[in-house]
Formats: structure tokens, sequence, C-alpha cells
């Protein structure tokens, strides 16, 4: 294992400051509850399309059409905002998985702002190009 | 892509285990998935490779889904499991938050390249891609990795490593000591990483397999921390191309839905059993069964 001594002698460690441990708690709580709330809209979104249409009960043409779609299916924003307007389970769904796929982005959010507090010019640049370019992958997908 | 032939299969006739999709309803179907994406994130977290790589060669050999709708579900289900455990790892104070922001920027670079490659490519290919990488990672997976006691690559010159700050220490409880540790090659860390991004976001899958060497092998971090780290970024990555999967229209909700809870409570189970299979029977066994999956998922390619 390695140990201090056995590095050069110009070289230290840096040092996990307070701050840097709140900002660690903070993301370990936001990975959590965005986790847990996006499940929470996956499962509640199951039960209400199981509920809406009672063909998924017995119906394998249903099944079909759900795992080969042809059919439009909630896969903008645009979409899932329409969908949930009308109460469409599958809707709730996508909504759920959006805030899964958010849900790191955030992280990367708290981070910039943690660094900013931190004034580390270097690592607010780096943490936020992660953040853009994890934009430009979302407005990327949508252009065809 | 859809038909099925016994002749596809020499090393055992794969066939007789496809599910009968004739009598299948959607009730059938998400209990199903979601049974088998249980087991599949058990096995996944148990063997340290990640439930995407095993519920791909499921959904699309025993379910018949075409396998981007596969890797759309899967990585839905990565960013889930990554940030679970994360959670966990970073309130220990295990990840290094430097060296994962510092290396995202290849990672999700990657991913978004991988992703688009994916819209692009036959499925084909993606089968055989998907086969080589699963080979590899079981095959990863099986050699026993040992903590490194003397780390001679710690005296070599890092100039863009320190000047990022990548060293830093963890808390090791099993010896109850603090551990130092510097990182070094920083450049060669980010080129790989921006390789594993790339397997990512092409196949769906976390790619753990592809990062934790980078860290532990080429920048020299300690196997915990490499570990730690590696899932830290995984959630990132594959929130990329998850993003370009999901505007892409490749995430359809009701295969996602059973795959995302599935994986991430098989997950959830698999940390509360005795950490990883230490046995070396079972992992003999499961690297058989691997490499025949992706023996599989090739021929699919080739011959599907």
């Amino acid at each position: 294992m390695t140990t201090v001594s056995a590095t050069p002698p110009d070289w230290k460690p840096t040092p996990v400051s307070e701050h840097v441990r709140r900002v660690e708690l903070l993301i370990s709580n936001l990975l959590r509850i965005g986790v847990g709330v996006s499940i929470a809209l996956i499962a509640i979104g199951t039960v209400v399309s199981f509920v809406h249409h009672p063909a998924y009960w017995k119906s394998s043409k249903e099944l079909q059409t759900l795992v080969h779609p042809v059919a439009p299916f909630p896969h903008t924003l645009h979409g899932v905002l329409e969908g949930l307007r009308g109460f469409d389970g599958q809707a709730i769904v996508a909504l759920g998985l959006l805030v899964l796929i958010a849900t790191p982005v955030m992280r990367v959010l708290v981070s910039v702002v943690a660094f900013l507090q931190e004034h580390d010019r270097l690592y607010t640049a780096i943490t936020l190009l992660v953040f853009c370019l994890l934009m430009l992958a979302l407005f990327l997908g949508a252009v065809e | 892509m859809m038909s099925w032939q016994p002749r596809d299969f020499p090393f055992l006739d794969a066939t007789k285990i496809v599910l009968p999709r004739s009598w299948m309803t959607p009730l059938h179907f998400d209990v199903l998935v979601l049974l088998v994406s249980t087991i599949a994130g058990l096995l996944g977290s148990l063997l340290g490779l990640g439930g995407g790589i095993i519920v791909i060669p499921a959904l699309t050999l025993l379910f018949g889904i075409d396998i981007k709708y596969a890797i759309g579900a899967s990585i839905v289900s990565v960013i889930a499991t990554s940030s679970g455990a994360a959670a966990a790892y970073v309130r220990e104070g295990m990840s290094n938050l430097r060296v994962a922001m510092f290396l995202e920027m290849a990672t999700v670079s990657g991913a978004i390249t991988g992703a688009y490659v994916a819209k692009v490519i036959s499925g084909h290919w993606l089968f055989i891609i998907f086969g080589v990488v699963l080979a590899y990672s079981a095959v990863v997976m099986f050699r026993k990795r040992h903590e490194q006691i003397t780390n001679p690559a710690a005296m070599r010159p890092a100039p863009w490593a320190d000047f990022l700050q990548l060293s830093s220490t963890y808390y090791d409880a099993a010896t109850e000591t603090l551990v130092a540790y510097r990182v070094v090659r920083a450049r060669v860390g980010l080129l790989l990483m921006y390789i594993a991004g790339t397997f990512s976001g092409l196949l769906g899958i976390g790619s753990g397999s592809l990062k934790v060497p980078a860290m532990d092998i080429a920048m020299q971090m300690p196997i915990k921390v490499s570990t730690a780290t590696s899932n830290f970024m995984i959630g990132v990555t594959a929130a990329a191309s998850a993003g370009v999967y999901f505007m892409g229209g490749y995430i359809v909700p009701f295969i996602a839905a059973p795959v995302a809870v599935g994986v991430l409570l098989g997950a959830m189970i698999g940390s509360h059993l005795l950490g990883r299979l230490q046995s070396s029977t079972i992992r003999t066994v499961f690297v058989v069964v691997l490499l025949w999956i992706s023996l599989q998922m090739i021929w699919k390619g080739i011959h599907g």
C-alpha cells in the first residue's frame, strides 16, 4: 500500500476539507432522492397503465405494439407533458426515466457550485464543461 | 433478425428456451422481465460486473427484443444502480471526486460518440461487439485482483496529475489507517476513459471492467478507490448516452420500466449479501456461462 514516505519528499496529498465533505454528503443524498423519486414514478406509471388498459392483462397483441412500437410513444419533453395531461401511464413512466437521467446531471451541477465556492477555477471550468457536454447530448439526441 | 433457426446454435439449441411470445401478454412480460432483470442485477452485483451486461443478452436472446431497445432499457438501469452504489461510496469518502470530474470529460465525450455510432450501425454489429466485450469482461472478472503492496510508479514524475491535484487520501476500514495515494499518467487515463465511455454509450453498459483497470493499472490508484470512483463516473457517463437514446426514441418506457426496477432491486439484494462471490468453483462456472452467452451473441450477430 502507498504511504506518504514512499513518494517524493516534495509531494503532499491534497487534504479533504470540511467543505468537500459537506458537498459529498449533499451529492450522496441527491443521488438517493433522485433514484427513489424516479423508481416511484416508474412503478406508479406501470400501475396506471394496467388500470387504464384492461387489454394489457390478457391480450398478447397489445404486447407486440408495446415492445415493437410502430405508433409513437412518449420520448420528447413535449410528448411526455402531453401524456401527463391525459394521465397516461407510459408518460408517467417516461417522466420517471427523465428524473433518473437528470439525477447525475444535477450531481454535476452541484459540483460546479461547490468548486465555485472553493474558488477553484480549474475545477469549476472542468465541471462546467462536463455539464455542457451533458446538455449537448440531450439536444443532439433530439436532432435526427 | 427476428427469425430463429436451430441451426444457428451448434453449441446448444437455445431456441428451446426462447419464451413463447404467442401467448405472452403485457402482464406476463412485465412480471417475467422484472424477474429476469432482478436476477441480472443480483448476478451483476455478486460478480462485480454490473447488471447491464447480463440483462441485454436476456432481453434479446430470451424475449426477442430489438437490441437497440434492449440497450436503451439497460442504460437507464445502469444510471439507477450506479447512483445507488455511488451514494454509499461517496458517503464513505471512498470516491475521488477530482479524478471523477476530470475523467468525466472523456467518458461523457466517449458516451456521446458511442450512442451516435449505435444509432447508425447495424444491429448485427452491435451483437458482435457486445459478445466480444462480454467475453473480455468475463475474463477480467475471473482474474483475481490483488491489492498492490508496493507502488513503484508513485516515484515517477506526474506533472499533469500534480497540477490537477488528483492525489488524495482515503480511510481503509480493513487496516484502520488513512492511506495516501499518488495519481500518475493523467493523460493516458483520459484516453482510456474516452474508449470506455464509447463502449458504454455504444452498448448500454456501465463498462466498469474498462474503467477500473484504467485507474488502478494505468493511473496507479488503489483498487478500492478505483472501484468507487468508477461507480461514481458510470452514472454521469450513462446519463449522456441515455439522453441521446431517450431523445432519439430508443428508450421504450414499457421495456425500460421493469428493467430499471428489477436491476436496481437485484443490485440492492446483492449488496446486502456477503460481498462478492469468492468461491473459485462458482466463479469458473459463471465465466463459462458468460463466455457461452457471448458466443451466442456473436453467433446471432453473424447469422441472426
